[in-house]
């Protein structure tokens, strides 16, 4: 890659995930309360903006790659490297089981924290450990069925 | 249904949605976000696992995405617009992300991972997963309510 082009990448990374998180804070849902709240039917928000968020992807997932070649600075449109099997169904449930505990996900547990929700620290060192437990864990299996 | 009315929702979920879709159109990847965390742990771990390519390859980019998403959140805060207390109890955040961060890993993606770009490729499998957080978590909360916890 070239040299200009590697900052515009950063810069476009950096604006992309600042755009992100913003969204997740105008839609409060870097508050746990308004996931729990969707959970319990109180206020079906979370459906809302899924929604939005996903109408404006699918138009650009779906027309970009078969309009254009490449991305803007080069790089090729990825697909999700992503096999449903019973072990990644059975993850599917457990993140259903934390996600239903304390109404956190990955992406509004960063946002959440830069708009000052300092208890988010300790859901974050929740998701860093449990990343850290399923790495160690997946060697290990590994080395067992081999 | 929407006590609290639907405009923020939908304009922040398009802010969202715009921010996911710029790293598409610039990058060419998709924005999940839960990777990250084990393409971090990439930097101090040393065993094969987390030395594989695909987080050596990554951990930059995933890295400043996550900056990005915090500053996103710093610049909410300052903007001026409406901040709501949160009160969950420490437990709840300590036992749900540790649950969270593996079950992600084990299920290849979250709710940005498999939610925004896994249902913006049609893929069936992501479709599957995101009933499966929503079923679950449904339940759980369900089942947590009950026990008065």
């Amino acid at each position: 890659m070239a040299k200009g082009s590697a900052f515009l990448d950063t810069v476009g990374t950096l604006v992309a995930g600042l755009l992100f998180g913003f969204g997740l804070a105008v839609s409060t849902m870097i508050r746990p309360e308004s996931v729990l709240d969707f959970l319990s039917f109180d206020d079906l928000g979370l459906l809302l903006v899924l929604f939005s968020a996903v109408a404006i992807n699918l138009l650009v997932y779906q027309l970009l790659p078969r309009i254009f070649d490449k991305s803007l600075l080069g790089g090729a449109f990825q697909q999700r490297p992503f096999q449903l099997d019973r072990s990644s169904w059975f993850g599917g449930g457990i993140f259903g089981l934390g996600w239903g505990i304390c109404g956190v996900c990955p992406g509004p547990a960063i946002a959440g924290l830069g708009a000052g929700n300092l208890d988010l620290l300790i859901a974050l060192a929740g998701i860093f450990a449990g990343a850290l437990l399923h790495g160690l864990w997946a060697a290990r299996r590994q080395s067992m069925s081999t | 249904m929407f006590p609290n009315g639907i405009s923020h929702y939908a304009i922040g979920g398009m802010v969202m949605g715009i921010g996911v879709a710029l790293l598409y159109a610039t990058t060419g990847r998709p924005g999940g976000v839960s990777t990250f965390f084990s393409t971090a742990w990439s930097w101090v771990v040393r065993t094969p696992f987390f030395r594989q390519t695909a987080f050596l390859d990554t951990r930059r980019w995933r890295f400043i995405y996550a900056l990005g998403l915090l500053l996103g959140g710093l610049l909410y805060l300052y903007s001026g617009l409406p901040v709501a207390l949160s009160h969950v109890p420490a437990w709840k955040l300590a036992l749900g992300g540790l649950l969270i961060g593996f079950g992600a890993r084990l299920g290849g993606g979250c709710t940005s991972g498999h939610g925004i770009c896994g249902l913006a490729s049609l893929s069936a499998g992501s479709l599957v997963m995101v009933c499966t957080f929503l079923a679950v978590a449904i339940a759980t909360n369900w089942a947590f309510r009950m026990l008065g916890l």
